[in-house]
């Protein structure tokens, strides 16, 4: 059984009067343990693809499997619910909350699962420190340089101990320097905690830290490949 | 859920951000319930006053007086004529049902002598029914009885004013004191009953026997003739039907023909303090409707301003959604955030109120008590405001789609 497996996933946008077909029959499996970038020009799907096996989008059509169980049909607050316990997200943009400290915004998924104020905090600061940010724990967003705020919002997605990593461009806003520092992260990540990561770009260099490389165009997958590494 | 303590959190962050923006918000909360907070004090501190004055004048109180008379085509005003007896009086409580009590009253003033001693004073010469129409105690002695007023003999009762100005601490009762000149025996004291509503001092006053006062008092007075007749009648709603039966049998002793006007007037004392009480009541309703109207415009604002403060975070709720909060989760800290608005709003309005009915009561002299009632009520009321008005922009915010709302710029 697959972590994550779609069947003929199609999506379809409601644009004007013609629907904009996003994703057309698109099947996938990835294994657990997996490093899998996504790659495609914008409009090819890709984000469509990920908001979809993030749990944050519903596809028109096609089945979507998580650990073998089918998203199709659960309410809101079950997809919040899995979102929170399997799926850390990091976003290119960063999305961390302006005013709050690295420490508040990292306790954020722990505090939607219930976790007590003092087992937060705790686990709040081993992911910190595990990501090399200790001493910033109360400094706000925008007292940290990018690949600082980066690193938050990877112990943010890392804090719940999710399964799965999906990271959205999560270099975008980086300079290439700091770019490879967090992809060096993830691979270090993907390869000692067995952190499931699947990652969105569109730059080749970045793709080529994963393990395969899965090319979407036009809302069809194209080429599905295993990165030969050098 | 999330824990409320986490949310209350959250939310206060939240309004500390804007602070200009949350104190203006909370203005409208504020001055609607610092309205109310003085309107219900005006309400229960004049409703108390009125209602300890007619306990302190005597309650189902009515008061007849003569009719005014013409002089050379001047009028005299009420009272300047001449036209109720003492047998009037005795006809009143003979043949009126509805009447408990009366008291025919001469008065007039007079210097009191006790050693070396003096007072000026009323004096009022009455019955012994005085006592019960004016709901008024004894605190020494006894009350004149039948005797005294038969054989007018040269007895008084003192008000505690009196008491005090003539004989200090000394008690007063077998005591002999010179009224014109005249030596009464001090029988008994009235029990002090304090300022009237027009602000005279009750306890100011010397009762003596009717016959007394008119044949060796103010003996200018034809015998038999009173200034007025006070009455007091069996319960609060058989007042109306006394006063009908004393004008009906008025006008028939007084023989006043079918179109004539009366000779007399029939006052209902507790009506008067009544109209008082209920002018009191409108003002009281007035500021209850610019209360309310502040109260909603207040709401309003807060609502206003927290689909504001949901557009603004879309991209905050779209954060959370994406870590995993629930539909309840977003739509609690929103209300969270507008019952922390108006609830703040709520006290500072109650601290307000309270100070503006203690300023009131102070220094205006008009008299409004703050009750623990009237705090828990705006209170909660401003709670209430918040929770409703803060609903809809919750509402909104925890069903965007987790997707839009984290792509929104």
């Amino acid at each position: 059984m697959s972590l994550i497996e779609t069947r003929k996933l199609v999506k379809i946008y409601d644009v004007g009067e013609e629907g904009v077909h996003a994703l057309e029959d698109v099947s996938v499996k990835i294994e657990k343990g997996e490093f899998v970038a996504i790659m495609g020009p914008s409009g090819s799907g890709k984000s469509t693809f990920m908001n979809i096996i993030g749990c944050l989008d519903q596809p028109t059509a096609g089945d979507y499997l998580l650990d073998g169980h089918k998203i199709g049909g659960l309410s809101r607050d079950e997809l919040a619910a899995i979102r929170n316990r399997q799926i850390g997200f990091v976003f290119q943009g960063f999305n961390l909350l302006a005013r709050t400290s690295a420490l508040e915004n990292v306790e954020l998924p722990l505090l939607y699962n219930h976790v007590p104020a003092g087992e937060r905090k705790r686990q709040s600061l081993d992911a910190l420190k595990m990501l090399g940010l200790e001493g910033r724990e109360h400094h706000h967003p925008n007292q940290l340089s990018g690949g600082q705020q980066q690193r938050v919002a990877i112990a943010r997605a890392l804090v719940n101990k999710a399964p799965i990593l999906m990271a959205d461009e999560p270099t975008g806003n980086l300079d290439t320097k700091t770019s490879v520092e967090i992809m060096e992260l993830l691979v270090q990540l993907n390869n000692h905690s067995g952190t499931t990561i699947i990652l969105v770009t569109h730059e080749s260099d970045i793709a080529a830290f994963s393990k395969r490389i899965i090319r979407f165009l036009d809302g069809h997958v194209i080429s599905d490949e295993k990165v030969s590494k050098t | 859920m999330i824990s409320i303590v986490s949310t209350l959190k959250i939310a206060l962050r939240a309004l500390w951000v804007n602070k200009m923006r949350s104190s203006l918000t909370m203005l409208g909360i504020i001055i609607g319930v610092s309205a109310v907070i003085v309107m219900l004090a005006v309400g229960t501190g004049v409703s108390r006053k009125v209602s300890s004055q007619i306990s302190s004048i005597g309650s189902n109180l009515i008061i007849i007086m003569p009719g005014s008379s013409t002089q050379g085509g001047v009028r005299m005003g009420g009272g300047s004529q001449s036209t109720l007896t003492v047998d009037d009086a005795d006809a009143i409580l003979r043949d009126c049902s509805a009447v408990a009590a009366i008291a025919p009253m001469q008065f007039g003033n007079a210097q009191a002598v006790f050693g070396n001693q003096n007072w000026s004073t009323g004096v009022q010469g009455t019955t012994p029914g005085i006592l019960e129409v004016k709901d008024c105690g004894l605190s020494a002695g006894r009350n004149m009885n039948d005797q005294d007023l038969r054989s007018a003999t040269k007895v008084c009762l003192l008000g505690q004013t009196v008491v005090d100005n003539l004989f200090g601490s000394m008690d007063p009762v077998g005591q002999i004191i010179r009224i014109k000149k005249i030596p009464f025996t001090v029988i008994g004291v009235l029990e002090s009953k304090g300022q009237s509503l027009g602000g005279q001092d009750q306890d100011d006053t010397i009762i003596v026997p009717l016959s007394t006062a008119q044949k060796k008092l103010f003996g200018r007075t034809i015998p038999g003739l009173v200034r007025t007749i006070m009455v007091k009648a069996r319960s609060t709603e058989e007042l109306s039907v006394a006063e009908r039966q004393i004008t009906d049998l008025l006008r028939q002793r007084h023989r006043i023909g079918p179109n004539k006007e009366d000779d007399f007037t029939v006052m209902n004392l507790t009506q008067v303090l009544k109209m008082a009480e209920q002018t009191a009541n409108i003002f009281a309703l007035l500021l209850g409707a610019i209360a309310s109207v502040s109260l909603l415009v207040g709401g309003i604002g807060i609502m206003n301003i927290m689909l504001v403060s949901v557009t603004e975070r879309t991209r905050e709720i779209g954060i959370r959604m994406a870590i995993g909060a629930k539909t309840w989760d977003i739509r609690i800290q929103f209300i969270i955030e507008a019952l922390t608005l108006s609830l703040i709003g709520g006290i500072l309005g109650i601290i307000i109120g309270s100070a503006g009915s203690f300023i009131l009561s102070t220094f205006f002299d008009i008299p409004s008590v703050v009750s623990l009632l009237s705090v828990l009520v705006s209170f909660s009321f401003s709670g209430l405001v918040g929770i409703f008005f803060g609903f809809y922009p919750a509402y909104k915010a925890s069903l965007l789609n987790p997707i839009d709302a984290l792509r929104f710029e």
